[in-house]
């Protein structure tokens, strides 16, 4: 322990060197301009030794646009202003905190707390990433939108930005995921958006991007890719977070009003690591406050089928940065697995990577079938449909949370709602509602 | 010792140019999928490129996720990595093919994670061993010159790098700072395998290049015939073509049919390189 410390505060300082960090006592933050400075990564992008802007030459000269137009932004009061005006009457932030009194009860430890995201217009936290990525694209001229998504979560929430903003859209799915989330793709087509197929590779989350970055080489002039995680070349890390981190400084407010203290522990699911990112950064200097990201463990870390980076995975270089990947000794990526389409890729957001590293973040994992189990514990406690990708957060809960004393606050990311589901669900449970 | 074994190398690529300004010609540069479709094919491809009229040989390391391909190179990677291919082999190709040849470049091209979870040092070792000259690594950017690009020019292997249309003069210099062996322009914003610039547009491009560099400048992307060759060669140091003989591969039924397609294009495309600029010199 005293060892851990000794590499981790340390670390810690030099991470927040220069982070300005909010008032606790800030009543009205949500109307103010959020404070969007950090001293990771540095200007290679790189956080430790993961991240950076391992990219074609032909992007480098986009991303480093978009990394100086991201600088401005982040200080421009007009860009904040208008961030903020979308994300209360657009979005529709603040969520709620909402004490999740029976699925206490029913844990019978940790006083449970859930961060509603999934009340955010659009039903997930990514629309929060969208709203700012879109301003950004607004400003820099952009006439063309392009995505990649998995469970299709960040294609509606991308969809739905440029139709209020009157941009061409495209958004990339592998044809399995079109094939499990089929009511998101609806939606997308509904809000004007084409919804390309694909089909490389198993036809999931990494194929999509592998085709959407090879969209943006091709349309260099007019195109803005919004990827949908803390992952991708610098400045995308950095950006997703900051936009993503309004979710931990809205938690550290409401806490503060509800219960007049900082929770203990945060929980959160981790695909690219957007939703969790977003919660734990405006903590990550509170040595008190504990942080668990959770991945997905398939059928288990120990069969091969799993989509756990950093359980599971080695340091290597993939879709812009070096990060923890699913990948085979010659360095050639393997599948992901994972019931839910918005966990199912062999990466994670660099950040998590230099997390685990340091440290600061304890990374586990949940199976498909505990993340099934506490997905419908969640609907008969709470009368909420999680998400699949946030039943993973869920699961550790279940672990967790009987095992801690009654005083102990837990927070766990609500990052999505699982309307969209449905029909994965009724294939895995079917027989019970025959 | 790698120092010494390399400048041999080094100077194959070097050689070569020098040779073909004495012949005012182009260089044809062959890019094939280390592997595809199969290991034996392969390297009966890969022995044949010289002697049908190849003079620099790009080798690619294939990769699962290949982000700047085109379909053609793509499925190419796939066919070499259902067949077994690895890093280990691809290098073992390099050095069955030195046995019999000495002279001619080979140039790795790929992405830079295998090379990565290879080990950098390590692998750099073993390819100056096995005869490799240069490698072109697409998503390592001047940003991280560090990370392959400086060590493979301590072990005497070229790092050929790309300039592309979004190249810009302000970034220019960034990009040649530590490049060695040619210059790889990349003619189109796109993926391999897609559609060509107008040659007038390439023209300018080379010209803007060698303003700055005294490299030679090979072009690649989107040239796929004998009159496209001969029309970029006539202003460049050098042209690539890949997908075009990667489709030969796809296209034939049988490991001879492929060989024979593979070599019979590149005989037309260097016939047509070898007499670009005589034609240019009648008309
Ligand atoms: C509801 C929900 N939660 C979580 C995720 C995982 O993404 P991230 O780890 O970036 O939050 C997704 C992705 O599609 C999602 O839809």
């Amino acid at each position: 322990m005293p060892d851990i410390l000794s590499i981790f505060i340390p670390a810690c300082l030099r991470y927040f060197e220069g982070i300005e960090i909010v008032p606790i006592a800030f009543e009205v933050v949500m109307n103010k301009p959020l404070n969007l400075s950090t001293s990771l990564p540095d200007g290679n992008g790189m956080f430790g030794s993961f991240g950076g802007r391992f990219v074609a030459e032909t992007l480098m000269p986009l991303i480093n646009e978009l990394r100086d137009e991201y600088a401005a932004a982040k200080n421009d009061p007009e860009f904040q202003r208008q961030l903020t005006y979308f994300q209360n009457d657009y979005v529709g932030r603040p969520s709620p905190l909402y004490f999740a009194e029976r699925l206490t009860e029913h844990f019978g430890g940790a006083k449970i707390y859930l961060k509603r995201e999934e009340l955010n217009h659009t039903g997930a936290h990514k629309i929060n990433n969208c709203i700012g990525q879109v301003l950004l694209a607004r400003q820099m001229g952009k006439k063309r939108i392009i995505a990649e998504t998995g469970a299709g979560m960040h294609g509606v929430a991308t969809a739905t930005v440029a139709a209020r903003f009157g941009l061409k859209c495209v958004i990339y799915m592998g044809t399995t995921d079109i094939e499990r989330q089929q009511p998101n793709v609806f939606r997308m087509k509904l809000l004007g958006a084409e919804v390309v197929p694909v089909t490389s590779g198993t036809g999931t989350l990494k194929d999509a991007m592998n085709e959407a970055l090879r969209d943006w080489v091709t349309n260099i002039d007019d195109t803005f890719y919004i990827i949908g995680t803390v992952a991708g070349p610098h400045p995308y890390p950095a950006m997703v977070r900051d936009f993503q981190a309004v979710i931990g400084h809205e938690t550290r407010r409401q806490m503060q009003e509800k219960e007049g203290r900082l929770p203990d522990s945060l929980v959160a699911c981790i695909g690219g690591g957007s939703n969790a990112m977003g919660l734990f950064h405006p903590f990550l200097a509170d040595e008190s406050v504990q942080m668990i990201g959770v991945e997905a463990g398939g059928k288990g870390v120990q069969s091969g089928l799993h989509a756990a980076s950093l359980n599971g995975g080695t340091p290597g270089v993939l879709h812009g940065n070096r990060t923890y990947l699913l990948q085979n000794e010659d360095g050639q990526i393997v599948d992901a697995h994972s019931v839910s389409a918005g966990l199912d890729y062999p990466g994670i957001g660099p950040e998590h990577a230099w997390l685990h590293e340091q440290g600061r973040v304890e990374y586990v994992s949940a199976t498909d079938d505990e993340a099934l189990d506490a997905f419908q514990i969640c609907c008969q406690q709470e009368g909420i449909i999680p998400a699949l990708e946030t039943a993973h957060a869920l699961a550790e809960v279940a672990k967790r949370a009987p095992k801690l004393p009654r005083e102990h606050l837990m927070v766990v990311n609500l990052s999505g709602r699982g309307d969209k589901d449905m029909m994965s669900v009724a294939h895995y449970l079917g027989d019970k509602f025959q | 010792m790698n120092q010494a074994n390399s400048t041999v190398g080094t100077k194959r690529l070097e050689r070569c140019f020098t040779a073909l300004q004495a012949q005012n010609r182009p260089a044809l540069v062959s890019y094939l999928t280390a592997g595809d479709p199969d290991a034996e094919t392969s390297q009966r491809l890969l022995d044949g490129l010289p002697e049908a009229g190849v003079d620099i040989i790009e080798l690619g390391m294939p990769f699962s996720d290949p982000m700047a391909d085109g379909p053609a190179i793509q499925k190419a990677a796939l066919r070499a990595l259902e067949g077994g291919q690895t890093q280990a082999k691809t290098l073992e190709m390099v050095r069955r093919f030195r046995e019999e040849n000495a002279t001619t470049p080979i140039v790795l091209m790929g992405y830079y994670n295998p090379i990565f979870c290879y080990g950098v040092e390590r692998f750099l070792t073993d390819a100056a061993k096995a005869g490799v000259d240069g490698l072109i690594v697409v998503d390592l950017p001047p940003e991280h010159d560090d990370e392959l690009c400086q060590p493979a020019t301590r072990h005497g292997i070229d790092f050929i790098r790309l300039a592309t249309p979004t190249t810009d003069a302000k970034r220019l210099p960034t990009v040649l700072a530590n490049a060695s062996g040619f210059i790889y322009y990349v003619s189109v914003a796109g993926v391999t395998g897609a559609g060509a610039a107008t040659p007038e547009s390439i023209e300018r491009a080379v010209a803007d290049l060698k303003r700055h560099t005294q490299l030679p400048i090979g072009v690649g992307f989107g040239i796929r015939t004998p009159q496209q060759a001969a029309t970029i060669g006539r202003f460049s140091d050098a042209v690539v073509v890949g997908s075009a003989l990667v489709d030969c591969i796809e296209q034939a039924s049988t490991a001879d049919e492929a060989v024979a397609r593979v070599h019979g294009l590149v005989r037309e495309l260097s016939a047509s390189v070898r007499s670009c600029r005589e034609e240019e010199a009648v008309s």
